[in-house]
């Protein structure tokens, strides 16, 4: 059975999280509007974007309270960069919270402007070393009790796992890497 | 320039898609921008339409402003440099601007070469009214192409023709013969792998935005059926009645570009529009510079 997993198309890089999950065997579904974001889903990815864009659209399209109400209940989702932000519980700029789930601190921009965006490779997950991108990339500052940490770069906290949602301050959709993916697909959509 | 930098700035690109970048020319611009949902703002002096209506030679803008509007919002922050300014460009890099604009809507600076953006760190954005002028800018480094449209016009047309040109000439190479692909590098006065990859992929190796001339949800959401992976927008939200909601409603109708239903519903009660200028009275014609 090919595992329908919704992709937050409100703005930003989601058509490369499509072509990722085509790739892995999966069934991508852009969630535009709410009438787009049904139950059938078996997962959702928040992508790369500007999150202060995708934080305001939410609201607009209604998909706000659905959203977060379904990650609270245990919807597996994954957010890269900006989906980061819109899922964690605080920021260090307290005017970007948005779905408040994830329980750790963000800094947005951690590793400064464009001119200081990078990439490098770390180990992610015990699964081996992934290409890490940074696009003006935010990262962790603090994690609460339950989140455990799945890579760091430069000494930054830059993946962590909450039960059903992974969060992941790098691109991995810009890559041709599928390991998060993977990572998304095979344990925490199964809850392992 | 290293090419992780190049695929680094690349990558900036490809964040911005599905997303509307606003012209803004002070910090309560900017957050006004950035609220209404621009993911990213063009930080200038003088919005293009404003630019036209005072004639004379308009150049890069102060950079004290040009901080103001990096410390004012967390957006990206763009702003313009004439078309050959090297030095202007490197200005704007000594500030940690995210993007540069080489840009026709300023005063070109060399009438012969663009800059070599291969030299920079940071991103360039080119406009290009064709697929050989698009491809010469990304030759000579550019990370991210817009059409040019006419800019300070409030006039969609140029915007469409320029749109309806690139899209149907990158069509064109995806239906060529190997041997015809070297013709097309010829004549379009490029290198034959970026013609190759184009007519490998159906699509520039950078992403596209539409610029110029868009004043209304409806333009917008037109660029987006034509190919824009985006939308810039100028003079049409501050030179308009209500800049918040146009702003927001221009988001909007960038997302949502195939729902002609909720258009019909972002586009009511916005206030005036800007007033444009039709393309028969325009004197300057600022596509026209540079190719």
């Amino acid at each position: 059975m090919r595992k329908k997993i919704g992709v937050l198309a409100l703005q930003g890089a989601f058509i490369e999280h499509i072509h990722m999950l085509e790739k892995l065997g999966a069934t991508p579904v852009e969630i535009r509007q709410k009438s787009d974001f049904t139950p059938a889903l078996d997962g959702i990815i928040l992508p790369g974007g500007e999150s202060t864009v995708m934080g305001n659209l939410l609201h607009k399209t209604g998909l706000f309270e659905p959203l977060r109400n379904a990650l609270a209940e245990g919807l597996p989702a994954l957010g890269t960069c900006a989906g980061l932000i819109l899922m964690a519980k605080n920021a260090e700029d307290s005017a970007h919270k948005h779905l408040c789930v994830l329980g750790v601190t963000v800094r947005r921009h951690g590793f400064g402007r464009q001119i200081n965006s990078f990439s490098t490779e770390g180990d992610f997950a015990g699964q081996g070393q992934v290409p890490m991108v940074f696009i003006r990339g935010p990262y962790i500052t603090a994690v609460e009790d339950g989140v455990e940490i799945l890579a760091t770069a430069q000494d930054k906290i830059v993946a962590v796992r909450q039960k059903n949602l992974l969060g992941i301050a790098f691109h991995p959709e810009l890559t041709g890497d599928t390991t998060v993916h993977e990572f998304f697909l095979k344990k925490v959509l199964t809850n392992d | 320039m290293k090419t992780e930098k190049y695929q680094l700035n690349k990558n900036l690109a490809q964040m911005l898609k599905g997303g509307a970048i606003m012209d803004v020319s002070s910090p309560e611009q900017a957050r006004i921008a950035e609220k209404a949902g621009a993911c990213a703002v063009m930080a200038l002096e003088r919005i293009p339409a404003d630019i036209r209506a005072a004639g004379g030679v308009s150049r890069m803008s102060d950079p004290k402003m040009i901080k103001e509007i990096q410390a004012a919002v967390s957006i990206p922050v763009m702003a313009k440099v004439r078309i050959g300014h090297f030095m202007e460009a490197q200005i704007l890099q000594a500030i940690e601007i995210d993007y540069i604009d080489e840009s026709e809507v300023l005063s070109p600076a060399d009438d012969a070469f663009h800059v070599d953006k291969s030299q920079f760190e940071v991103p360039f954005v080119c406009g290009a009214k064709d697929l050989g002028e698009a491809l010469r800018r990304i030759q000579e480094g550019a990370s991210m192409i817009r059409t040019k449209g006419e800019a300070g016009t409030g006039d969609v047309v140029q915007a469409v023709r320029h749109m309806r040109k690139m899209m149907g000439e990158i069509r064109a190479l995806t239906v060529k013969s190997a041997d015809e692909l070297y013709d097309a590098a010829k004549q379009l006065a490029v290198p034959y792998e970026l013609v190759k990859y184009v007519a490998e992929n159906g699509r520039l190796p950078v992403v596209m935005f539409s610029a110029g001339g868009v004043a209304t949800p409806a333009d917008a959401a037109l660029m987006m059926h034509l190919g824009a992976e985006g939308v810039f927008v100028g003079s049409g939200i501050f030179k308009s009645g209500n800049p918040e909601k146009r702003a927001a409603a221009i988001v909007q109708a960038v997302t949502n570009f195939k729902d002609a239903k909720l258009l019909a519903e972002i586009s009511e009660d916005l206030g005036e529009a800007m007033v444009g200028i039709n393309e028969n009275e325009i004197k300057i014609l600022m596509a026209e510079r540079g190719k």
